[in-house]
């Protein structure tokens, strides 16, 4: 009898306190609940886990990939990933960004072009993916304020927009600008050579007179295109996938500069690329099928 | 001796809220306030003085009244309650007379503080995610209040320069919400149906009201220079603040989205001014940190700002407005003859 009285007092009590609300103390910082999980860069946990689920068998099943060197990956800390870029529409970030959550439980997110941001839903879902807009600044926060693993394709769009007689060939590094964002950062890059995009969608020509009036970066037409008609855009060739993950390169520069000598920064973006490129050939030297490594 | 502050737009939201705040600082000896219309709140001692919208009267009050700091608080951010002409007198030429005046040689005022706003960052695809207050916009400014506010703070910059012994601070505020104000962002969420524009899901970034007065009273007594971002914490996508207020999203077109839009603003059912069309596509974070050094950050995070809202929102909905309690009566003449804040320099009082 007393304790449901006093349980009573109580219940009665709370509520009293959920009506009439106490002043607050003025520190405290007041939050409220959040009903996604999508945070600053747009990036959404629950929605990548979703993609991961859809993405799994794609993964597992149709490119095969496999794994050299991924214990080079750090499992704590910023690090710039860069790889070579890929297949007309790029086959190269999902695998990646898929096999690094999946291996060592770490989110990745993607630097891209403003282009994705325009976009309408393709932007949105990009984001969520844990897409970002490549911008210098944004760069920094992710990898020296938050720690969190980048990838870069140096090359751009001129990667992926390449026709198939260019496959394996490493166009131009930009300007360098992925060797600043990690020495602003104080991150090491650790390039990944991936062998297998290039031949999940071949581009045959492109079509610039088109590209230009519905405004994207080039317009490609694909082996897949030419076999399978319009469902040739989003269905790749079940070409086996190998990726290296070669040794972390680190710059002995402080970290948060506003500008670093341009000379070492080419020299540096350089030297990558080329260790990129030879360890494509080489990995290319070893591979008896393009379908089953 | 105490502080003696102007306050410009004592009529509006944050002219009002601001006298109030002051009112309790016993370090403010005097509070003299400015405004178009009588102001709207009680108020214990703060004098009113009516005055034109680009105050050109202002030189006259600055020096007869002796005010040591200015808080300009009168700057028109939301362009769908003024019309183009009368936001270009309000922002520019009344800034422009009100740094006039706080520069006449041998003027008593040693702090100016403007009230600015997120918006002069603009929103476009190129845009970083956080903005720190050095990083200028990356796009053109295309809409009034936008161009406007960067010509304002142009003024201010300037004002800034001549005057290295003024202690100048603007602080751009992020989209307010709060319990009582009034923002085309507030009312589109306050109703069943709110726009968005269709393929994008921006993230926002808000700041509270309270946080805002909180923020000016900090720079005013604290003389902190300088220039400075104030927002909540956090970012969120707009689909979730709109489901945090239980209201749907009416997507409009990604192409032509103002032509459509307009009918439905002129029909009420929607507030969409162009800055809005821009700020639904790619959103807005600004950089706080530089504002956290001088020791003051927002209480309300980003999401416990839409929270606050809603909450006052809902109250508002089961108990209606409350009703006006307060008129105020006085005229510009009685002030300059009878109130004690009119310093007679010569040494006759």
């Amino acid at each position: 009898m007393t304790s449901m009285a006093t349980g009573k007092e109580t219940a009665q009590r709370e509520q009293r306190a959920s009506l009439v609300p106490l002043p607050r103390p003025a520190d405290e910082t007041i939050d409220g609940d959040r009903l996604s999980d999508v945070d600053e860069w747009g990036r959404s946990e629950h929605i990548r886990n979703l993609a991961r689920r859809l993405y799994g068998p794609l993964y597992k099943h149709w490119f095969r990939v496999e794994w050299e060197g991924l214990e080079k990956i750090p499992k704590t800390g910023g690090a710039l990933l860069v790889a070579n870029h890929a297949g007309a529409i790029p086959s190269d970030a999902p695998v990646i960004m898929h096999g690094i959550e999946e291996e060592l439980g770490r989110p990745v997110y993607g630097l891209a072009d403003y282009f994705f941001r325009e976009a309408p839903w393709v932007g949105t879902m990009w984001a969520r993916a844990g897409g970002v807009p490549a911008h210098p600044d944004n760069a920094r926060r992710i990898l020296r304020d938050q720690g969190q693993l980048v990838l870069v394709f140096p090359e751009g769009t001129k990667g992926p927009s390449k026709t198939y007689t260019d496959r394996y060939r490493l166009r131009r590094f930009g300007r360098g600008g992925f060797i600043e964002i990690a020495m602003r950062a104080g991150v090491p890059v650790i390039p990944i050579a991936v062998v297998g995009a290039e031949e999940s969608m071949p581009i045959l020509f492109r079509v610039p007179r088109l590209a230009k009036l519905i405004g994207v970066p080039y317009f490609p037409v694909t082996a897949n295109m030419m076999l399978f008609g319009p469902l040739g855009l989003g269905l790749y060739f079940p070409a086996k996938f190998k990726l290296r993950v070669l040794d972390p390169v680190t710059f002995n520069v402080p970290p948060a500069q506003e500008r670093y000598s341009k000379s070492r920064v080419m020299e540096e973006a350089e030297t990558i690329r080329m260790h990129l490129q030879e360890t494509l050939y080489e990995m290319l030297r070893e591979r008896r099928s393009v379908w089953f490594g | 001796m105490g502080r003696r502050v102007l306050i410009t737009g004592l009529d509006t939201f944050w002219g009002g809220r601001m006298a109030q705040a002051l009112e309790s600082d016993p370090e403010v000896e005097m509070i003299l306030g400015m405004g178009t219309r009588e102001p709207s709140v009680a108020l214990e001692r703060t004098e009113f003085v009516r005055a034109d919208q680009t105050y050109s009267i202002l030189s006259r009050i600055v020096r007869a009244t002796q005010v040591d700091t200015i808080v300009h608080t009168f700057l028109v951010v939301d362009s769908s309650r003024t019309s183009g002409r009368a936001l270009h007198e309000i922002n520019v030429i009344g800034t422009m007379n009100l740094l006039a005046a706080a520069g006449q040689t041998g003027s008593p005022v040693r702090q100016v503080v403007v009230k600015s706003s997120t918006l002069v960052y603009g929103s476009a695809s190129t845009d970083p995610v956080w903005f720190r207050e050095e990083m200028s916009r990356t796009s053109p400014a295309r809409t009034r209040v936008e161009r406007s506010l960067l010509e304002v703070e142009g003024l201010v910059r300037d004002f800034a320069e001549d005057n290295p012994a003024t202690v100048v601070t603007v602080l751009r505020f992020a989209n307010v919400l709060g319990t009582d104000i009034v923002t085309p962002i507030s009312s589109n969420l306050s109703r069943s149906l709110c726009p968005s524009v269709a393929g994008y899901d921006p993230l926002l970034q808000f700041v509270e009201e309270d946080d805002v007065v909180r923020c000016l009273e900090h720079v005013t007594r604290h003389r902190v220079p300088g220039l400075y971002n104030v927002a909540g914490a956090g970012k969120l996508p707009w689909s979730e603040v709109s489901e945090m207020c239980g209201t749907r999203l009416l997507p409009l077109p990604p192409v032509a989205t103002l032509s459509v839009a307009a009918p439905l603003v002129r029909l009420g059912l929607i507030d969409f001014p162009p800055e809005l069309g821009d700020i639904l596509r790619y959103g807005r974070g600004v950089d706080t940190s530089r504002l956290t050094k001088t020791g003051f950050t927002c209480r309300y995070t980003s999401a416990g700002t839409v929270e606050n809202f809603i909450r006052a929102l809902r109250l508002r909905r089961s108990v209606g407005k409350p009703p006006a309690s307060y008129t105020y009566e006085q005229d510009i003449e009685q002030f300059f003859r009878h109130s004690s804040a009119i310093v007679h320099i010569s040494g006759d009082a």
